[in-house]
């Protein structure tokens, strides 16, 4: 009997239309409703309380060091925040650390990915070697990347043979944000790769087997049979990964507290909101942010679904 | 619901009170002088509390940031706080402080505390802390490199004179100009030293409605200098770089003449403590060597305004022990308490007539120390604001780096941006 069958013409189209519930059925929902009430309750105050608040304290123009002059300015805050070049400078770098990072340990992750999926001997070791890095604290691996790039006592200068033994990586944009870049994508490819493992483990080995039969090289099986299937995992690793990375905040504060224009759009809004105590544009910032990353993530959706239209009309 | 009321209440006592159910007052320190602090702490302790030393940061940022979060949250227990001078107004703006009066008031900034010192705790015609120690601003130098340029340092010099003779010799001038604080501080004294302010004195403590005073002629006189030392030979190679750490090893370095440098009180000990090893003079002879001198006029003839530092002692508005907090405060900055700290820490008095102690006259040549205490008394502070901390931001903004500081332009940029931060048109 199929599931989707549509209810009886008969019947209204109201709510109504469902079947009777038992008395029983009835209070056991009416129980289950107040057993969660509290934990709603909790997650809304947790929640929607702050982010209410801040979107309240968005419309004043108020410092912390300054309660008696709280004044309320309407939008003004997020005009200001919006024709504001360096609002567009943070956006624009946050966007491009978060493609760079996520591209890089998509194609990283991957291949950790397929390492962990095959490997034979010693699989527990290889595993837990390659996830190491994501059980470090991030301000522990941005000190720890700071030290590595450091001219006076790092090693990354003296391993790369093409970079003078004093060269300065955090006296300048490029040099700066790709030190910022590797620590974030060294923390977490073994997330990306985890997720991707996830995806391996569903593609059904038949079908790797019946492409080998029909003389497939690793290449098209790889591209026309592993990676075709595991969309949906890749998907989700790219949009939690991209989320992830969009909010940066801890390698930036620890490896350059944001100088030579290395901010990003969270650090933007903590100086404001924490250093500054401008609680009235440090709000307006803090809903941009939220509405930035709500954007982030319908795109990255919308591309993805697009993509899975396609590989259907192709099929 | 009664039983985790009790709870509460008696977790919130027992906070309050030391293992042996004693009161507790508490006292956040920075880093400086902790062992000093410590004894004076338990010295003036009574019968009826301790007082606990909680330390701070090391950073004066993180210090500000996390006072600021506590108070702002009426944290209980933030009784008693060593604030740097620059954070009074903005906490006692913020209705943060308890004020000291009558008595009390008149006790802790009487006639003789050092003018510089006693301006720094004043607010809104009120006294929001109790001066402890005070931090100013002298210039460094090795004696054989002014005498090899021919600089007479008798008498006053200025930067242009004190950059064309390190330049001349191969010696250099060390300064703050990383994109911090320091090089505020630099900037405030540069135009301070012209007749100028980057706010206007009257108005400054209108908060926002504060008049931006930087771009004038003092601002460009400023400015001037900072460009001048920026492109000379002088320059040392980590200008856009540099704090009060980096510059300390240049006056006795492996090869060369030394240098010419602006900065703290702590400078002669640390170069005491450094005799005979790498980084400090080599022998007596070299330690005799560094001279010291007035702060550099900005303008020829007309008097510098050397930096003001330190620290003041302030009492929190949402402490339970206030009472006993501001007894604590009095008996931190007592006299006896102030010769301890410069005697054993290097942090100098806020007080003139503790210039005068024995003990004070063993530890640091006579004409330093009525060297520190005229510049303390004659220093200029940065802008007492409720908005310091944007104020401070806006001008590194503008003024870093000091390789790309153009009279023409920058003092003009910055009162630009200075104006537009305040009236919250534009995002730091």
């Amino acid at each position: 009997m199929s599931l989707t069958k549509a209810p009886p013409q008969t019947s209204s189209p109201r709510r109504d239309a469902k079947p009777e519930q038992s008395d029983r059925m009835v209070a056991e929902n009416r129980l289950g409703r107040r057993l969660v009430a509290p934990a709603l309750l909790l997650m809304l105050l947790v929640t929607a309380f702050p982010m209410l608040r801040a979107l309240y304290l968005s419309l004043f123009q108020y410092s912390l060091t300054a309660p008696d002059d709280r004044e309320f300015i309407g939008l003004s805050n997020y005009l200001t925040a919006l024709s504001d070049p360096l609002f567009w400078k943070t956006t624009l770098n946050t966007v491009f650390i978060m493609i760079v990072t996520v591209g890089v340990e998509l194609v990283i992750g991957f291949a950790f990915a397929m390492v962990m999926h095959r490997v034979i001997f010693a699989r527990g070791l290889i595993r837990t070697s390659i996830l190491i890095p994501y059980g470090i604290i991030t301000v522990v691996s941005g000190f720890a990347w700071q030290f590595a790039f450091s001219n006076n006592n790092g090693f990354v200068n003296s391993w790369l043979p093409f970079v003078d033994e004093t060269f300065n990586w955090f006296d300048g944009y490029s040099s700066s944000i790709a030190a910022i870049m590797i620590s974030e994508i060294w923390k977490t490819t073994p997330f990306m790769s985890l997720l991707l493992l996830a995806g391996l483990a569903q593609v059904s080995e038949d079908m790797i087997e019946a492409a080998k039969v029909d003389g497939a090289t690793w290449l098209q099986r790889l591209t026309k049979v592993i990676l075709p299937n595991m969309r949906a995992a890749i998907m989700v690793a790219v949009l939690f990964r991209a989320l992830d990375a969009y909010r940066i905040f801890d390698n930036i504060f620890v490896m350059t507290a944001g100088a030579y224009n290395t901010e990003s759009i969270s650090f933007l809004t903590y100086r404001q909101v924490i250093e500054q105590f401008q609680l009235g544009i440090g709000s307006a910032l803090s809903v941009l942010l939220f509405l930035s990353v709500l954007v982030v993530a319908f795109v990255i959706v919308k591309l993805f679904r697009v993509d899975l239209a396609a590989a259907r009309q192709e099929s | 619901m009664a039983a985790a009321a009790a709870l509460t209440l008696t977790g919130t006592l027992l906070s309050a009170c030391g293992s042996d159910g004693k009161p507790v007052v508490n006292w956040y320190i920075n880093p400086d002088g902790q062992a000093t602090l410590g004894a004076l702490a338990k010295k003036c302790s009574t019968d009826d509390y301790d007082i606990k030393i909680q330390l701070l940061p090391a950073s004066a940022t993180d210090q500000r940031t996390q006072l600021a979060r506590r108070l702002a949250a009426k944290d209980s227990s933030t009784d008693l706080m060593s604030l740097d001078p620059v954070f009074v107004a903005e906490f006692a703006n913020a209705g943060w402080l308890e004020p000291f009066e009558g008595a009390d008031a008149d006790a802790l900034v009487d006639d003789d505390v050092l003018a510089g010192a006693a301006e720094t705790v004043k607010w809104d015609d009120k006294i929001f802390a109790a001066p402890q120690w005070a931090n100013t601003q002298v210039l460094w130098y090795r004696k054989s490199l002014a005498e090899a340029a021919g600089l007479d340092m008798t008498q006053p010099v200025t930067w242009d004179q004190v950059i064309d003779a390190a330049s001349s010799q191969g010696g250099t001038v060390g300064v703050q100009a990383n994109r911090y604080e320091g090089y505020v501080v630099w900037i405030n004294s540069l135009i301070q030293g012209a007749g100028g302010n980057i706010l206007d004195p009257d108005t400054v403590e209108e908060g926002r409605d504060a008049k931006v005073t930087i771009d004038s002629d003092a601002g460009k006189a400023a400015a001037a200098v900072i460009e001048k030392l920026a492109d000379s030979k002088a320059a040392q190679p980590d200008l856009t770089t540099s704090n009060e750490g980096t510059s300390l090893g240049a006056m006795y370095p492996a090869d060369g003449p030394g240098e010419f440098m602006t900065s703290w009180t702590f400078v002669y000990k640390n170069y005491v403590d450094l005799l005979g090893k790498p980084g400090g003079p080599a022998d007596e002879a070299a330690l005799k060597d560094l001279g010291f001198a007035r702060y550099p006029e900005t303008v020829q003839g007309e008097e510098s305004k050397p930096p003001i530092g330190g620290i003041d002692i302030g009492v929190g508005a949402y402490s339970k022990n206030v009472g006993w907090a501001k007894e604590a405060a009095k008996c931190v900055t007592t006299p006896e308490a102030q010769a301890e700290l410069a005697v054993n820490e290097g942090l100098m008095p806020s007080r003139a007539s503790v210039y005068d102690e024995k003990a004070l006259s063993e530890a640091y040549p006579t004409e330093l120390l009525k060297l520190w205490r005229d510049s303390i008394d004659s220093g200029g502070p940065r802008p007492k604001s409720a908005f310091y901390s944007q104020i401070s931001s806006a001008v590194q903004s503008r003024w870093h780096s000091p390789t790309q500081v153009d009279p023409d332009s920058t003092p003009e940029k910055s009162a630009k941006f200075l104006r537009d931060v305040l009236s919250g048109k534009a995002l730091l």
